[in-house]
């Protein structure tokens, strides 16, 4: 079974009465990855809690479904600009978090395919440090084993590598498109080399209100080289795109 | 290190002392020299001993009872958003009555022995622990609450192993402030009236100017206040081992 696609209906976000984009629509290709891209301010991050279903605030409305009519709830994992490691657990006992919160307790099932995805992000010999003790690259890397441990279809990040030096972004930008092959991925960033290097399908989200131009259709296997042409040949038009539509808002 | 440090503190306020008491010459029934009081404390060690064990465990179990309705108060408090809106000014206005002026309505509810004791200790402790556990459990960091729930755990998941683990470094601190004011509160209550304890031996001793006495019995409070507060620290810290900045961090051998 391939991972479902997702359908963004009439997205709405109000803040502080202005509106800041209203009748949105988002349709996230299955198995895939899909940017978003954008400067602050304009709503991305609400977007992106609105699929994962955080919208208690209720100042953001809108449908939100799998295109293969199944419920969205249980299929999503959320990877979120910082790690969000708890720092009294050990990286393992983080990465096996999820199955405490749901069952209550981690048994050593989930203990070994905790350890497993450690071992795939490359942090098995330091699978018994506390947060403190890893580099802001390896707590990273833990955060993305523990969204592997959830073993979900739909993989949501919010500039996930956006706090990282530009080395250690760019390797695991790359390691991220081969942990997370198959899934649909819908990220979110600032950082228009990081849609280009990264996604299939590029939605610049722009203007008050805000609304999406036509997306940019990406060719090639990601992770694309820096000097990539099809990478180097757009980055101007969309530096420039973010920069103007900016300064018109 | 820390040991000799803290020895060489104790000797150098003892020099301190002996050396107030030979240069004003103020007199034995005011301020008797440590030799006098630690001769005392040895001849008179079996009563201080009997009278200390019950202080400590009016203090002891008057920190239980306090921490314990202390922490339930504040999980309740940050649970329940009408808990809140009720318990939160009874809390507060409850802060406006001085503690010590409610000793002699304890006293002649609860009696002369340990209850109304216990209950005076309980009363002092509850609001520094409530207080700084709620406020721990409040700042909970707010991507790891979305986290949890984006995995889809309960919110009794989440207090559970989200926002109380969260907010132990909190309760330590609202810990250490009642491991430190427990005795008053014990204290306090034994002056009201009692026939036992550290502060009745103290009264007792007053009136028959057995000054030597009052003193040894001081520092047996002491005493038992510092081993209260010294042992809960240490639990406290190893609870949160991940986050250890205590007052007495410099106590530690680091580098600096």
């Amino acid at each position: 079974m391939s991972a479902p696609g997702i359908r963004i209906n009439d997205a709405e976000l109000r803040f502080g009465g202005a509106t800041v984009f209203a009748g949105l629509d988002l349709a996230v290709e299955g198995g895939r990855w899909t940017a978003v891209l954008g400067a602050s301010g304009v709503g991305k991050t609400s977007l992106l809690r609105l699929v994962a279903g955080l919208t208690d605030g209720a100042t953001i409305s809108g449908n939100v479904a799998a295109d293969d009519g199944q419920p969205l709830a249980d299929r999503i994992a959320y990877m979120a600009q910082q790690d969000l490691l708890l720092p009294w657990l050990d990286a393992v006992s983080n990465v096996a978090l999820p199955a405490r919160l749901r069952k209550g307790s981690v048994d050593s099932a989930d203990r070994d395919k905790a350890m497993a995805y450690l071992d795939l992000v490359g942090l098995a010999a330091d699978a018994g440090k506390l947060p403190a003790e890893l580099s802001g690259g390896m707590r990273q890397r833990a955060a993305l084993a523990r969204t592997l441990f959830l073993e979900r279809d739909i993989v949501l990040m919010d500039e996930p590598f956006s706090a990282l030096d530009a080395i250690t972004r760019f390797r695991l930008q790359g390691e991220a498109i081969r942990l997370l092959a198959g899934k649909t991925v819908l990220l979110i960033t600032h950082d228009p080399l990081e849609a280009l290097r990264l996604a299939r399908r590029i939605f610049v989200l722009d203007g008050a209100p805000a609304s999406f131009g036509p997306p940019i259709e990406m060719e090639g296997e990601a992770p694309r080289e820096i000097d990539d042409p099809a990478v180097t040949g757009r980055l101007g038009d969309l530096m420039r795109l973010l920069g103007d539509r900016g300064k018109a808002a | 290190m820390a040991v000799l440090r803290i020895a060489a503190i104790a000797l150098l306020l003892i020099a301190a002392w002996q050396a107030l008491v030979s240069l004003t010459g103020v007199p034995p029934y005011l301020l008797p020299g440590p030799a006098a009081v630690g001769a005392t404390f040895v001849e008179r060690f079996p009563l201080i001993l009997k009278e200390g064990s019950v202080t400590a465990a009016e203090i002891l179990l008057g920190l239980l009872a306090g921490t314990l309705l202390g922490s339930i108060s504040a999980i309740t408090l940050a649970s329940f958003r009408t808990a809140r809106r009720w318990l939160l000014p009874v809390l507060v206005v409850s802060q406006a009555l001085p503690v010590f002026a409610l000793a002699p309505i304890l006293t002649l509810w609860l009696g002369y022995g340990l209850a109304s004791k216990v209950a005076m200790a309980t009363l002092i402790i509850y609001f520094p622990v409530t207080a700084a556990f709620y406020d721990g459990l409040r700042a909970t960091e707010p991507g790891w609450v979305d986290f949890a729930r984006t995995v889809g755990a309960s919110p009794r998941a989440i207090l559970r192993h989200v926002r109380i683990p969260a907010a132990l470094p909190a309760f330590a601190s609202g810990m250490r402030v009642a491991a430190a004011v427990a005795p008053i509160g014990a204290v306090v209550g034994e002056w009201v009236g009692s026939s036992a304890g550290l502060g009745y031996l103290m009264l007792h001793a007053n009136g028959r100017m057995q000054i030597d006495l009052m003193f040894a019995a001081l520092v047996a409070l002491a005493a038992i206040g510092l081993a209260v507060y010294f042992t809960t620290d240490a639990v406290l810290r190893r609870l949160t081992r991940w986050k250890t900045d205590t007052l007495f961090n410099d106590l530690k051998e680091t580098p600096s």
